[in-house]
């Protein structure tokens, strides 16, 4: 048995490392897309370029707008006195706010009335305006609570007036609240899953199509002796391309890692027991390389935006959040941020792994016998 | 250019397509489900944040601290902590998202003319969510410290004070900031670049990789036609899913369409060209169906998902990053297509997108010709 092995892993490695354009493709597809997800994927709202309408032109309005400018949140693009040129920037996506204080605004301040700022956001974004208004909120909060003050203090006199309270916030696990510590790690299963499903559900429906799988058929090979000598190579392209992102996640974007090495070696192993599995489960339903391809979309997408890498499974309907349980990337994720950023080990990830080994199991044990009904 | 020997062409294309029940099956059901789970399923909205509360005061004081932080619609508290151990635990098992932590002398530190302390930790491993959490925290204690200050006025005599600043919010394109209404339209341009590429990049290779490619090359057809005929059906194809995707954004979703139809069509219709063009170069390029499908995902699929600003606002990624934004075609449709959906704008505002996704498609046809026949001979 070990000899038939050998030489099917041979036969798939040279498969796999002869076309040069393909080799090319297996290490250069990961460090395309961790840079472009480690760069661009980003949702940190920061300088926001926005139009100033001040009509009011007061010492009061102008130290409203420079804290607004001072934030770092807001870039002032344009000051103009005409609000239709304003809207025309929002129009045209050059502006994605505006804020605009009316005439009277200092006078409404000083004669202790409710004074108006008005602030208008590019919707088109939703995320990027709520955080926005956020942060307009903040800003324009923090002035009026040290208006309020001085005035309470004015009417008190000698008495100093209570401040109420002050949070002091502390985030752990990713102190500057940097979305790239968060997307990075993740990224690993994301292009791990992509890489090792199109190649391997690749693998068995290329053989039908060429017409090798003949050859393979009339060989004393086994179901299983086959099925590993598929998986091997493509979980060392795995195994690399998760060292590969890993290393420049760590030292190119700096994100931390603070649990055990070892530790997510073992859970990418149970993790590609899975993906490869699923994968050659596609290759032996699938008639044509096209029809495998389709399919291992129709699974990657729903796997990719359930999973919770950029939309949270808390915010799904629940009947949805359940349907996140049979989700593969669901558990690997959870890892993945466990040990790179919780600095998490088995006694808090075990539950993860196990579901991931279940599913590998699983998922291997179906496409063997599937194989085996394909064969006979 | 023959347009018999062009049918010809599209006719076995369509034979290819009609035969395989399940590819064609795929093609519809994917952009379906997609639109499906962007629509009912995803939200990057927060609310309900689970928190737990550690109140080592007990006062009458904290109690209502605690209970305006349970009350807003933001926040819901899961545990009643007595220490930080519990609290760390809860927050690395992720039953908490955060933890708010009155110190035991609070209404001492209330009574007194500096501001009291209290703690709010979060799990910021999931940046975003724990920003927008944290605005809403800074926002309860806003208030609450307002009320503080004003009722300690009111015993030393004073009526109540009205609030110095008020901040009149509106939000224009998409009011009640729903983001269905922005990811619909930039979702549609992303699940056209996806299905165009997956479609056509195999096409091509598949011919070259069973050697039907010989026999075609020994009839009279030209390249040109032959490259036409075979775009012919997915476009087809194409235009189908782009109906269904705006039908369903319509009556399933209803996501507003402020402008013109026709103008979202004819646009699509570039794009999609353009799209369909760029999967046959590939499979043109690769002659390989494994490298192709890989190929096809670094350059058409990724770029898309990622750099198109459909979900990742362009804005907010680095000035490299951004310059780079400008070669992908999608981004143009996904400028173009939020445009119409939710400003209503015309082609005097789009001219320059739609001028570069007509060069976009231009220029990707014309290699897609020369590459071609350069193969052939």
């Amino acid at each position: 048995m070990g000899e038939r092995i050998r030489h099917m892993l041979v036969k798939e490695f040279l498969q796999l490392f002869r076309d040069p354009k393909l080799r090319r493709m297996v290490l250069l597809m990961p460090l395309v897309q961790v840079m472009v997800f480690g760069y661009a994927v980003t949702t940190d709202v920061r300088r926001v370029p926005t139009a100033v309408v001040d009509f009011d032109g007061s010492v009061s309005s102008r130290d409203l707008l420079s804290r607004f400018s001072a934030s770092g949140y807001f870039r002032f693009v344009s000051r103009t006195r005409d609000p239709d040129e304003a809207s025309r920037l929002l129009d045209e996506g050059k502006a994605g706010a505006i804020l605009r204080i009316d005439e009277g605004f200092a006078q409404d301040l000083r004669a202790g009335r409710t004074a108006l700022l008005q602030v208008i956001v590019d919707g088109t974004d939703s995320n990027t305006a709520g955080i926005v208004l956020d942060y307009s909120g903040r800003i324009a909060g923090e002035y009026s609570g040290q208006v309020l003050l001085a005035r309470l203090s004015r009417l008190l006199g000698a008495v100093p007036p209570r401040k109420g309270i002050e949070l002091v916030p502390r985030a752990w696990f990713n102190e500057n609240l940097e979305s790239r510590n968060f997307y990075v790690p993740g990224v690993i299963a994301l292009i791990v899953m992509l890489i090792t499903l199109t190649l391997s559900s690749m693998a068995v429906v290329r053989e039908k199509e060429v017409g090798t799988i003949e050859q393979i058929l009339v060989s004393p090979i086994t179901p299983a002796e086959f099925i590993l000598g598929k998986t091997l190579p493509f979980a060392l392209v795995g195994y690399a391309d998760v060292l590969m992102i890993a290393g420049i996640g760590v030292f190119w974007f700096d994100v931390p890692i603070r649990g055990s090495l070892p530790l997510l070696l073992l859970a990418t192993t149970f993790y590609l027991m899975t993906t490869l599995g699923i994968g050659l489960f596609i290759s032996t339903v699938s008639g044509t390389q096209q029809q495998a391809m389709m399919t291992v979309f129709f699974f990657y997408f729903p796997a990719v935006l359930l999973s919770g890498f950029m939309f949270p499974i808390a915010n799904m309907p629940v009947l949805v959040q359940y349907l996140t349980y049979v989700n593969p990337l669901r558990y690997f994720l959870i890892v993945l941020r466990g040990i790179f950023l919780k600095g998490a080990g088995p006694e808090t990830l075990w539950p993860q792994m196990a579901a991931l080994l279940v599913m590998g199991l699983v998922t291997l044990y179906f496409t063997t016998r599937r194989f085996r009904k394909t064969l006979s | 250019m023959n347009l018999r020997r062009v049918r010809a062409v599209a006719r076995k294309e369509f034979l290819h397509i009609r035969r395989d029940p399940r590819s064609l099956g795929m093609a519809i059901a994917i952009p379906m489900l997609m639109l499906m789970l962007f629509g009912y399923a995803l939200t990057l909205d927060v609310d309900n944040v689970p928190i737990a509360v550690w109140d080592q005061s007990g006062s009458p004081e904290s109690r209502e601290l605690v209970s305006r932080f349970d009350g807003s619609r933001y926040f819901a508290v899961r545990l009643r902590a007595t220490g930080y151990a519990e609290i760390e635990r809860a927050i690395e098992s992720g039953t908490v998202l955060a933890a708010v932590v009155v110190p035991r002398d609070f209404s001492s530190l209330l009574a007194g003319s500096r501001a009291a302390p209290v703690q709010f930790l979060i799990d910021g491993s999931d940046s975003n969510t724990a920003s927008i959490a944290l605005g809403y925290a800074e926002g309860v204690a806003r208030a609450y410290s307002r009320d503080v200050a004003a009722r300690a006025a009111r015993i030393g005599g004073e009526r109540s004070m009205p609030e110095p600043i008020e901040v009149r919010s509106r939000v224009w394109f998409n009011a009640d900031r729903e983001s269905k209404n922005y990811i619909i339209p930039g979702l549609i341009a992303v699940i056209m670049m996806v299905i165009a590429a997956m479609l056509t990049s195999l096409t091509v290779a598949k011919e070259w990789e069973q050697g039907t490619m010989e026999q075609l090359i020994s009839t009279p057809v030209t390249s040109r036609e032959l490259l036409l005929g075979k775009l012919v059906p997915y476009f087809a194809l194409g235009m189908l899913d782009v109906v269904l995707a705006v039908g369903m954004g319509e009556f399933l979703f209803h996501v507003p369409l402020r402008g013109s139809l026709f103008l979202l069509f004819g646009m699509a219709a570039v794009f999609l060209a353009g799209g369909l063009s760029l999967g046959m170069l590939i499979s043109i390029v690769t002659r390989s169906q494994l490298v192709a499908s890989q190929l096809a995902i670094v350059l058409t699929f990724l770029p898309a998902f990622l750099l198109s600003g459909f979900v990742y606002a362009i804005g907010n990624m680095p000035v490299v990053i951004q310059g780079f934004t400008y070669a992908i075609p999608a981004r143009y449709l996904v400028v173009i297509l939020k445009g119409i959906y939710l400003k209503g704008v015309g082609i005097t505002v789009l001219w320059m997108d739609a001028a570069m996704l007509a060069a976009f498609g231009a220029a990707v046809v014309a290699l897609a010709d020369r590459k071609f026949r350069k193969k052939l001979m």
